[in-house]
Parts: C-alpha cells; structure tokens; sequence
C-alpha cells in the first residue's frame, strides 16, 4: 500500500495549491482525483476573476482569506509563469440607492483591507468605461481585481507540485475511508486505483465534500450544488469592457456579470440557482435569458449573436462561509469544503491555513533542502507578439504548424500540453484553447485526436473528451 | 396510375408527374429537359443511384481513399455493395477514376477511384 | 519582407479558380496559401456525387471536381502554391503575416484574394440547451471523420437541421451501417436541395420532421438522448407536442458563415448578421486592391458557383494590378 504523509482528495483549486504548498516541506504527499484530469470538477467552469475582497462580510473567512490571496496569487503567478492581468472592477449603481450600499460595499471592504478602493463619478465611467449603460450613476471601483485562467493555474500548480514530488492519482475516487486511530498512518483510503495509507487527509473534495466527510463520520454539514450559467462571447468583442463589472449583490450571489477573460474572450454571466443533482451540468433557455436581461442593464450593446459558447458549473455552497477546519473527533482530517466564491482567489491563503492547522495538529513542517519555486511558462501563441512567435518557430518547426485556426493553436503548444498531462480533448482545450473558439473544433478535432492517439500509444476509438464514456467515435474502419 | 417524383438530376430539383401502366412509363410530365424524362422512367422501372463511399488505404499517406461506382447501380444492391467496399484495401497508387473493383455486387459496375493516391 | 504582385489566401475551389484566372489574365506572380496539406479545401470530404453539372457539364463528386482544377494549378509554375500555411495576420495595406512548420513569413502583396471559405454554424449558436456531452457533432466534422479518417462518429444518430451537409451525412452514416433516427427541420421545408432529400432521406425512409427543434440535449458523457418540439408560425413552443429521441449522436447542420475574421482584422466593413463582406460588387470589399470569392464572400449552394465567381475575382485581381502600372 502506498504510505504518505498528507492524503489530498480532490484535484482542484484547493486541492493543487494545498499540495503545491506542502511540496515545499520534507513530507510525502498524494492527491486523489476522482475524474480523468484535475480542474474537471467546480474549478473547471470557474470565471476566472481574482477578486479584490469586496462583497463579503468584514467578520468572514472567505474575505480575510479572499484578500490575502489576491495578494499571494500574484507572486504564484510569477513562479509558475501563469498570465494574471489587473484589470480592476466596478460594481455599478445606477440610483441614489444604490448608490448609498456602495458606500457600506466600500467601507466594508476597507475593514477587510481591500486596498485602493474609490467611489467613481458617472462622468469617469464615461471616460473609462465608455460601452456602460449611460443610465449608471456611480460605481464602487476596485483596482485590485484581476482575471487568471482558472484550469491553467490548477495545472500549473500541480505540475510544479509534482516536480517537488507530490504523487497525482487520477481516476481515484475516494470511496471509504478506514480509521485505525492507534496506527501512524491512520487512515486507509479505497478507490478504483488500489488503497491509500495516510497520517493526515485533507478534504477538498469539492461538491462530494459532504460524502467524503461522513465517510470518517463528520456529518454535520451538506454541500447544497448551486449551479451557474455562463455564456461567452467570441474572442473578436475583447474589448467590450476595460474592467469587470458587477452588479450591486444580492443575498446569494454577486449578480450577472460582465467579465473579461485572460484569454480574451469575454463571458456574461453566472446565473444562481440551487439544484439538487450534483451532476447537474446542464444549460437552459430561462438561463440564457435571465443572463441577457441582467447584461444588458449594464451593456445594452451586448449582442446574442456573439454567444460562442455556454456551460454550467455548480458551486460547493455550505452556508455562507468557508469551512475550514481540523475535526477534533477524527484526529488527522482535515475539511476544507464549502469553498465557493472566492474560492480562486482565497486558494493560495486558504493553502497556508491549512498548512497552519497541519502543524498545530502535531505534523512537523521541515523545510526541503531544495524546492523547485518556479516552473517554465507555457507558450500560448495567442497571446505572443509576431516577433515572439517568429522566435519560437524558429526554434521549434512545430510552432508554425497551426491545428486550431480560431484560437491559433500550433502542433507544439498541443503535444505540449499532452507532455505535461492532458490525456483527453477537453484536457488539451483547458489548457491550450484548442477547440474553444467560435467553431468549436469542428476543424481541429481530428488532428487533435491524431495526436493524442499518437503520444499516448492509444487507438483513435478511445480518446474521449474528459474521460471514459466520453469516447469521441464508436467505430474505426481498421477494426473491421 | 400517377407518381409524383423529385428529379435528382441537378440540383434544380423538378417535380415530375408521372403517369404509370402496366409497371410502364407512358407519360412524364413537370420535367424541363431530356434528363428529366429519363430520369422518371428508370426511376419508376427500374431505380438506379451512384454509390460514393471510401476505401481503406495500406502503406499511403491518405488513411481513405474515395470511391464511386462509375455508373448507377439498382438502389436495392447499395448495402451489398457497400460490404464489399468496406472490405476491400488498396495499397498502390491510383489515378482518379481508376478500377478498384471490376464488377461491385455482380452488378457489373466497376468501383473507382475519385482521388489521386500517391505515395508522398 | 516579401513583395508579391498576387496573394491568394485559401487553395479550396476558390482559391484556385481566382489563381488560374489572374493567371490567365496575365498576372505572372502569385502566391496561393493553403492551410491544409493539399489543395482542394472541403470538396476533398465532399466525396458524393453532384458537382460539375454547370461547370464541366458532367456530374463529379467533390475530390474528382477538385482534382481538375489542382491539376491545371499544378500545371502553372508561376502560381506558387505554399501548403500548411496559416493566414495569421492582415493589414490594412495588404501587408500579410503567414506561418507554416518552421516559417514566419511576412509578404506585402500588391494585390490579394481572400478564398478563406466558410465554417458551420453551431450548436451553440442556435442555443440548444441541456448538457454537453460528447456526441454532438457539426455535420461537417461527422463528414470529415468518415470520408478522411475513417471513423464512425456514432450508432443512433438524429439529426439538426436540413440543411445539404446533414441530408448527406444521413445517407453516410446509413451505409457505414449506423441508424439515422430522425432529421429535424424548424422550418417548414428544407433548406438543402430537394434531389438531396430524394436520395438521402426519403430512399431510406428516414424520418424527417418539418416544423419542429430539438428543445433539449441530454446525456453526462455521452449524448443519450434529445427532446423534440413542435413549433407554430412564430417558431413558438407548441405546448403538448413533445417527446423524445434516442440516440449517442447528434449531427448539426444549420447553414454556414462566411470566415472573414482576417478582413475584420484589416478593417474592412463586415456585415454583422452574415459576416460576408459588405461590397458594392462582386468581389470587391471596402479597401481597393482586396478581394474576396467564393464562400468567404458568400456562401453558395453549389460550387459550380463558386468557381464561375471566383474566375471573375482572379480577373478583377489582374485589372487592378494593370491599373497600378
């Protein structure tokens, strides 16, 4: 059986900042995840906003733990070479009322520490946000916020995770757990890859969180699935907006937003509505619409046409807050669950809590003589200059070997992302932007399957698209 | 008896009126050239369409290569013909309209070639 | 920096017919891209039969029409053809930005023709909702993955819209061996030609519905299953009227739009509802000197068309250069 240290379940955000932070210390650490790839569960159909720490309580984790992300996202960023922009947000009033709960928005964000906060004039969002509703009066800006592609910085901290020798199972789905409180490693974990020994597990399961937790017979809380719709736009609007921008809130949720991308494409959105299927992924024409009629108080250009794509995602809601904490009764586990909104940006700090209660809990934290902080940065051609593009073909051939022509995705920058783990379709968009542009592979697919075949030594009948059952075709003419 | 077509013979697309007797064409009407008459009276007495599917390659840079029959052949023998097709490989190199198979489903009607297959 | 008196951007039935046309028309330098490892763009997958009639006065499928006006490409040393070259980047002044496998090439042509197609219209852009399972298929990537790579996509396909591509891929996927359980059109005739719903559909006794739309997609990982409604005049919801469809496929196949997002680039007017350049005449856009044919100008029903129009680009493309001098 495979003994570590801290058992990690759950490929997430969460999940891969916890174990790229723990990679840096002398333990054995293993993370289990049940799907085919990481970031395939909430973090998937995340939105991407690094948020500045606005909207959330002054006495709340989730706003402590949202600022100090935000600000520990950015150095993260820079070590493992993931684009993060600043482009600051507005959350927009359009009356005098509105006006006022900006102000109570704005003070309670200071308490938080959110830093640079101002109150900004109908007369500057004219100038600086000229495609806003003309009908807005004031608007609570914050500088801080940022955008990040969410499944990239999940890959990008569990590749450098690993390079400091954290163990990824993938395809693992915790099914029991076995307690022997008297044993060092405490803890056996049974999943479809075999069982798994460990002194300390860290749930981070996600939406199963609830299922993982009662598995070691903590039961009280439940993880209520709220799912959000999301629509984007083609890459060609980019510039539709210079900032995010929010809604004021509403008890539940930050409203219909209008965001921009790290890869361009901008993205209205997200709808709230709790759902009781936890597999409910599904996108609706009610959905469609409540997002226009909320987007286009605040962007009345905004164009249906321009709708390239939509998905749902479901957030891990547990009450209002974050819960993360050592359950006393079971010593050794660890619940890091609930984490919805902000969970992106609350990752990195949520990350050090956790390390924190590890230690008072009887884990000694020793410092690896060597760890490997940074990570070489992925080209993405869509973002480069000609002149760095040039460079790159130059040194590689397969850099001018275009597979998907919409989001201008190369040879390399594909069996790239295979080499660095994708192992299915939705794999390599995630993490190149193949097929995620207006023609939704109807070019690149077969190429894309091509190659994946070929690197993986796999028939083309069994690449699928996130994982088995997915398969892409039934029947290959070879086979007979 | 009278039988309203579709012409198939360009994208047009006439419909023709077709007046039957005994199982014979007497009478075609709606259709605005000669094809269209002859197409009625095969159609009704004895339907006939050009098969196109694609064959497997050996050894070629292309994994198909396409095919049709290089005339019509009776709409009931399709699926027999298509069996065929997709056993048959071929591994040389082939001139567009060049025979794959001589006499598809004993029809009498040669499968060929519709793409270059070249060895680069 | 290269100078070229003629680019052509796209080496499908387009891009060649312009290039033998300005060819013949006296233009003696020209550069043909194609972004795929051989000329002939889409009418390589389009192996049925039907092609030619006005063009050639024959019938051909799309690979023998195609070869006909690679050959004569071919044939012309002063068209020099550049395969898996990608169209990266357009200015204003014609000044084009093209890699290919170990190449960044800039040319500043004096004259260019844009022969870049069209691409499908998507699910997404007809906003199906329910899940999105693998399975769902442009009818054209069904086509490319039978008649190019030789993969059966699925086994119990329906299939949206009836539009020429779907009417095809119906009679494709039945002779490869798999069912075809419905084609659903929301208007109330086809949008295809009527021969293709003779030999396609009706042939095989498929069921087409007239009328009604796929309402919902469902299925975690693979297509399941599809909800069917039928619609009033106004396209309306007719309450009452659903049910459903099994089936591990569904095929799109609801028209086409013109791919001009490199003239966008350049900054020539592009019409917002049809993407088609916004021209006064054939071929011609808003920045003189820069043409567009075939379906990136327009999309046509047969491409017959195509190549008659696009011979009249190659000559408008030679008349300019003559006018430069």
């Amino acid at each position: 059986m495979i003994k570590y240290d801290v058992l990690i379940i759950g490929g997430g955000v969460t999940g891969a900042a916890i174990a790229r932070e723990l990679s840096q210390y002398k333990l054995t650490v293993g993370l289990l995840e049940k799907e085919e790839e990481l970031a395939f569960g909430v973090s998937k159909s995340n939105s991407g906003i690094i948020h500045p720490g606005t909207q959330n309580p002054p006495d709340s984790l989730k706003g402590r733990l949202c600022v100090e992300g935000n600000r520990l996202v950015r150095e993260i960023c820079k070590e493992l070479g993931v684009h993060f922009k600043e482009v600051g947000e507005l959350i927009v009033a359009f009356n005098d009322e509105e006006t006022s709960r900006l102000l109570k928005l704005k003070e309670e964000g200071e308490l938080l520490g959110v830093p640079d906060l101002k109150i900004v004039d109908s007369h500057w969002l004219r100038k600086n946000e000229p495609n806003l509703n003309d009908k807005a009066v004031a608007a609570l800006y914050a500088p801080t916020a940022g955008i990040i592609s969410p499944y990239r910085l999940v890959y990008d901290l569990a590749e450098n995770a690993a390079k400091n020798g954290v163990e990824f199972h993938i395809s693992a789905k915790a099914e029991t757990i076995a307690y022997s409180p008297d044993e060092e490693h405490r803890f056996i974990v049974n999943t479809p890859k075999g069982a798994f020994n460990a002194r300390y597990i860290i749930n981070a399961a996600g939406l199963f969180a609830d299922n993982v937790s009662k598995m070691v017979g903590v039961d009280d809380f439940t993880i209520h699935p709220r799912k959000g719709e999301e629509f984007l736009l083609d890459k060609k609007r980019e510039h539709i907006t210079k900032h995010l921008l929010f809604p004021l809130p509403t008890k539940t949720s930050k409203g219909i937003l209008v965001i921009k991308t790290a890869d361009g494409n901008p993205m209205i959105g997200p709808t709230a509505e709790d759902v009781d299927d936890k597999d409910d992924l599904s996108t609706s024409n009610e959905g469609l619409a409540k997002v226009l009629e909320g987007v286009k108080k605040m962007l009345p250009t905004v164009n249906e046409n321009d709708i390239i794509a939509y998905f749902a995602g479901l957030r891990p809601a547990s009450g209002h807050d974050f819960i993360i904490r050592h359950e006393d009764k079971v010593p050794g586990f660890v619940n890091v669950v609930g984490i919805q909104s902000p969970g992106l940006t609350s990752a990195p700090a949520i990350a050090l809590m956790v390390l924190d209660i590890l230690k008072n809990n009887g884990l000694p934290l020793k410092k690896k003589f060597v760890f490997h902080k940074h990570r070489r940065r992925s080209e993405h051609l869509f973002e480069d200059p000609v002149s760095r593009i040039k460079n790159l073909i130059d040194m590689d051939a397969a850099y001018g070997d275009i597979i998907c022509r919409c989001e201008m995705v190369s040879e390399k920058e594909v069996s790239d992302a295979i080499d660095r783990g994708a192992t299915t379709l939705d794999g390599i968009k995630f993490r190149t932007r193949a097929q995620a542009g207006r023609c939704h592979g109807g070019f690149c697919t077969t190429r894309l399957m091509k190659i994946l075949a070929e690197k993986t030594g796999k028939p083309l009948t069994s690449v699928t698209k996130r994982g088995c059952g997915s398969e892409i075709v039934k029947k290959d003419r070879v086979d007979g | 008896m009278k039988n309203q077509l579709t012409c198939i013979e360009c994208p047009a697309g006439c419909a023709i009126s077709v007046t039957i007797e005994n199982g014979k064409v007497v009478k075609v009407e709606g259709n605005k050239c000669a094809k269209g008459e002859a197409y009625a009276i095969t159609e009704i007495e004895n339907p006939v369409r050009i098969l196109t599917s694609t064959v497997l390659t050996k050894d070629m840079p292309l994994k198909m290569v396409p095919v049709k029959t290089s005339a019509p052949i009776p709409k009931g023998r399709m699926f027999e013909a298509m069996e065929e097709v997709k056993r048959v490989r071929v591994s040389g190199p082939l001139k567009v309209g060049e025979t794959i198979i001589p006499d598809i489903a004993g029809t009498g009607v040669a499968l060929v070639a519709t793409r270059e297959l070249t060895k680069s | 920096m290269v100078e070229r008196d003629l680019v052509i951007v796209g080496g499908g039935p387009a891009g060649m017919a312009a290039a033998v046309s300005a060819y013949e028309n006296g233009v003696k330098d020209i550069l043909l891209l194609e972004r795929d490892q051989h000329l002939g763009g889409i009418l390589n997958q389009c192996i049925h039969p039907g092609f030619g009639i006005d063009y050639f006065n024959e019938i051909l499928t799309g690979p023998e029409y195609a070869d006909r006006f690679i050959k004569k490409t071919e044939s012309i040393p002063q068209i020099d053809v550049s395969l898996q070259s990608f169209a990266v980047h357009l200015e204003n002044d014609k000044t084009l930005t093209y890699i290919k496998p170990g190449k960044l090439e800039i040319v500043r042509p004096k004259t260019i023709i844009m022969a870049t197609g069209c691409r499908e219209r998507t699910r997404e852009m007809i906003h199906i909702p329910g899940t999105r399972p693998s399975g769902v298929f442009p009818a054209g990537l069904a086509q490319k993955l039978i008649n190019i790579e030789g993969l059966l996509p699925g086994k119990d396909a329906v299939i949206v819209g009836s539009g020429d591509i779907g009417l095809i891929m119906a009679r494709r996927f039945l002779l490869e061996g798999a069912r075809v359980k419905a084609v659903i059109e929301i208007q109330k005739e086809t949008r295809g030609l009527k021969r293709n719903v003779v030999q396609c559909v009706e042939d095989f006794g498929t069921p087409l519905y007239y009328g009604h739309k796929v309402s919902d997609i469902y299925g975690k990982d693979r297509v399941e299953k599809i909800r069917v409604v039928k619609v009033d005049e106004n396209f309306a919801d007719v309450p009452g009227s659903e049910f459903e469809i099994e089936c591990d496929t569904v095929l799109i196949s609801v028209g086409l739009i013109p791919e001009n997002e490199l003239i966008e680039m350049a900054g020539v007017a592009v019409d917002k509802s049809t993407n088609s350049p916004v021209s006064e005449e054939l071929n011609k856009t808003s920045i003189p000197g820069l043409f567009v044919c075939g379906n990136s100008y327009k999309v046509y029903d047969i491409v017959d068309s195509v190549s008659r129009d696009s011979v009249i680009a190659g000559r408008l493309a030679a008349e300019y250069l003559k006018g430069l001098k």
